[in-house]
């Protein structure tokens, strides 16, 4: 018998944009039945490639071959007449339209929205991914929305199934259930090309990986066979490091303490905050887990004084009580905030860092002085946070939105970190940033800590809040669980805290 | 003819331009695209509708130049704002002030020409209805259209593919262009419907309400269909009630003058933009649980990134 032929085959694929180069002779063989990895950092490629390969971009060089035939892709439309189906990072969801509206959008064929749904209730049974075609996406979870993203790809039975980082928004119990599905999906034969950052669960579920990094291709191997620190050394090139963390132990005095805070939401589709209360120590680093959309967006819009508390005394911050401050005069105290969207909420995309540099540094931060701005301070400051914190740009100055994600990122929370502030609140500090630079952005909140600041991370990254934190709370439909010490804690524990487990039972269930 | 059913005609004359040219707008919105040239087109339709009426001596010809007319107001706007990416809003706003100009240029050799205007069509049996039948079965054929316009977008946009795909593009352009459609194409084709409207509606004051050309003869009517779409939350029923419902406005205000009402007349002509703000707070404040009634990608240019 000859050798198997591979499902899709991409030979020495180079593809530019202006003067980078995205791609450069990338070779890829995904064969049927396998679940096959595509690691590297940020910026290495990996999304230029896959759209290529769904047909949303065009290769400068390099042939694509389906089944050893070569084929051209112009469209997304001609990659599923192939077979070839796409998960998308960001969804590609229309939140005002029904599910089986949604669906429809996505399918090739017309077909009347009656039978559309039928189909939909019919897929999503034989697969184990509960959908109800009638809703309209943005009363859905996060892990139903992907659910609509898979079963309308699985409708097209597609041979090659194309997923970009699936699991960064589910609970580790809703990754199960991913997993589970693929896993029936590969036994059916169909393959699947899985985009990731974590590598444990790249570990646990690809029979071969293709690592790149800057375009090019650096290795292919089996992951099964190697370890989540090796696969890393390859993406990266170089070792990644451990954070360090040493700390005095023993009780801090209270820099920032929550009391009985509820307060309802002003968006119609977010979560109340139901009676939360915290406290969180000098030196202390406390994390809060949970879902998207549980009232993390509420919980740091009232910390940071975007929203304000129904009584002054449910925020204290250093023994005064400053539920009712606005954002300026919290900073003033020492405070600093980094908010999850780090374009449009952390930085104003069209002007440029120093301008950004001065949005949160014009309060407490000497970039101003009797109302005039000192832009030679404002460039200075700039200058150091790209030093401290690796912030990869052109010019000295660039408008915030010409930065990548993950060196964006690395500037909005340097900025508020090298004011050296008493208090932080973080939320996401590493959302979609490459491994390299989440490790230099964890130290940073640790040496923060480590100086005597109180720091408080909301994240939905379990990895990153165990390796950070000194405690851990999980916030579920409003409310927060108490904080328990990491090292006591499980990512089991964690993750049923996470789906709702231990938590009173709500008195009005969510709409 | 009664004196009711007369004010009823008039509301109805009164009402069609603004439906024609609200129906335009509401389809290019759900692409979304905010064209704020309404007026623009509008007037251009009116002043190429009745020149070549004149100069042809047909009307179906005036019509049909005021259509066209219209559609290439519009395709100036699409290749700014589409072609190009430049800020609808402003776009919008030249066109409107643009359309204003041109218009007074291409009516100049035809001020104070009178024509006779377009007949009405009584539809047989239907009009011989009592009451009803003549108040809404014997009108022009602008009527009738514009009614058949409404049904006609209702069903495009909500039972056909065609119409989810255009909802789909104004509601989140970036991923209807990663699921393969051209955005900017299904963009473009929804603009210029909204320029032929706007066109048509045009001819419609320049051919059958007063039959001969004015400089400045749409008076607001753009900006009122403008408000109209905003008033019916994107949906084409509700745009026939606002229609009907700001142009019985008008005729109110033209019957209050002539009686005597001690009404200052600004406050009246006012009213349509204040009854669009309070429907708007009204729809937004029932709709606290409700998603978002503007189409997302309202306004936003869109660059698809190749």
């Amino acid at each position: 018998m000859s050798a198997p032929v591979p499902l899709l085959e991409a030979e020495a694929i180079t593809r530019r944009f202006a003067t980078l180069v995205a791609n450069e002779a990338v070779d890829l063989k995904v064969m049927p039945g396998e679940i096959h990895a595509l690691l590297g950092e940020n910026g290495a490629g990996k999304s230029t490639l896959v759209k290529m390969l769904y047909g949303l971009l065009q290769p400068d060089v390099g042939r694509i071959l389906w089944r050893g035939k070569e084929v051209s892709l112009p469209t997304p439309k001609a990659a599923r007449a192939l077979g070839v189906g796409m998960v998308f990072q960001h969804f590609s969801l229309f939140d005002a339209l029904t599910v089986a509206e949604n669906v429809a959008l996505a399918l090739d064929e017309t077909a009347p929205l009656a039978e559309v749904s039928e189909r939909i209730v019919e897929v999503s049974r034989a697969y184990g991914l509960p959908l109800e075609p009638k809703r309209e996406v943005w009363r859905l979870s996060v892990g139903a929305r992907q659910r609509i993203e898979i079963v309308r790809c699985l409708m097209q039975d597609p041979q090659l199934l194309i997923l970009d980082e699936p699991t960064s928004v589910l609970t580790p119990q809703e990754c199960d259930g991913l997993f589970a599905t693929l896993r029936t999906i590969r036994g059916e034969g169909r393959a699947v090309l899985y985009i990731s950052h974590k590598l444990e669960e790249v570990r646990g579920l690809c029979e071969a990986a293709t690592i790149l990094r800057l375009g090019r291709v650096v290795a292919r191997c089996d992951p099964r066979a190697e370890t989540a620190g090796s696969l890393a050394r390859m993406m990266v090139g170089s070792n990644v490091g451990e954070v360090r963390r040493a700390r005095a132990e023993g009780r801090a005095p209270v820099r920032l303490r929550v009391d009985n805070l509820s307060l309802a939401s002003d968006d119609p589709q977010g979560t109340s905050l139901r009676s939360v209360s915290l406290e969180v120590g000098a030196g202390e680093i406390l994390g809060i887990a949970g879902v998207a959309g549980n009232g993390q967006d509420e919980l740091f819009g009232v910390l940071s004084g975007e929203a304000r508390a129904p009584e002054a005394g449910n925020i204290v911050l250093d023994g005064e009580a400053v539920g009712w401050s606005g954002i300026n005069a919290r900073r003033r105290k020492g405070a600093a905030f980094v908010p999850e969207e780090r374009l449009g909420h952390a930085a104003a995309p069209r002007m440029p860092l120093s301008d950004n540099a001065l949005v949160t540094g014009h309060a407490a931060g000497g970039l101003a002085r009797r109302g005039f701005l000192d832009r030679a301070r404002m460039l200075g400051w700039v200058d150091a946070v790209t030093r401290a914190f690796d912030v990869r740009k052109g010019p000295r100055d660039p408008e915030a939105a010409s930065l990548s994600g993950g060196n964006l990122q690395k500037f909005v929370v340097g900025r508020e970190i090298l004011h050296k502030p008493q208090l932080l609140v973080v939320s996401q500090p590493t959302w979609g940033v490459d491994a390299g630079a989440a490790m230099l952005i964890r130290q940073a909140l640790i040496d923060l800590a480590a100086g005597g600041a109180a720091v408080l991370v909301i994240s939905q990254d379990l990895d990153e809040l165990f390796e950070v934190t000194d405690r851990m709370a999980v916030i579920f439909h409003g409310r927060l669980s108490p904080a328990y010490p990491t090292g006591e804690l499980t990512r089991e524990a964690v993750g049923l805290l996470m789906g709702g487990e231990g938590f009173a039972a709500p008195r009005e269930e969510a709409a | 003819m009664t004196l009711a059913e007369a004010i009823f005609l008039t509301v109805i004359t009164a009402s069609t331009p603004l439906l024609l040219a609200a129906i335009g707008e509401l389809v290019v919105e759900r692409a979304g695209v905010l064209n704020l040239g309404v007026e623009g087109m509008m007037i251009m339709g009116a002043a190429t509708g009745v020149a070549v009426a004149i100069v042809t001596g047909s009307s179906l010809a005036g019509v049909l130049a005021a259509i066209a007319a219209g559609m290439a107001m519009a395709a100036i706007f699409a290749v700014l704002t589409l072609g190009l990416a430049a800020n609808q809003v402003a776009s919008g706003l030249s066109l409107t002030i643009f359309g204003l100009g041109l218009s007074g240029v291409v009516g100049a050799p035809f001020v104070g020409i009178q024509r006779e205007g377009i007949g009405k069509i009584p539809v047989p049996f239907l009009s011989e209805i009592p009451v009803v039948g003549p108040i809404l079965f014997r009108q022009d054929p602008f009527v009738y259209l514009a009614l058949a316009l409404v049904v006609g977008v209702s069903w495009f946009l909500w039972r056909t593919r065609a119409g989810l795909v255009l909802r789909a593009c104004g509601e989140n352009p970036v991923s209807a262009h990663a699921l393969g459609y051209p955005v900017l194409r299904i963009r473009l084709y929804a603009v210029l419907f909204g320029g032929a409207c706007a066109g048509i509606a045009g001819s419609y004051l320049s051919l059958v309400l007063t039959p001969f050309w004015t400089s400045g003869m749409t008076a607001g009517r753009g900006w009122i269909a403008l408000a109209i779409v905003v008033f019916a939350s994107w949906l084409p029923w509700r745009a026939l009630i606002g229609a009907y419902l700001f142009g019985g406005l008008i005729i109110l205000q033209l019957h209050a003058q002539s009686a005597g009402v001690r009404v200052p007349s600004q406050f009246l002509a006012a009213l349509p933009y204040l009854i669009t703000i309070v429907a708007l707070t009204a729809i937004m404040a029932l709709r606290r649980s409700g998603g978002s009634v503007a189409p997302q990608g309202l306004g936003r240019p869109f660059v698809p990134d190749r």
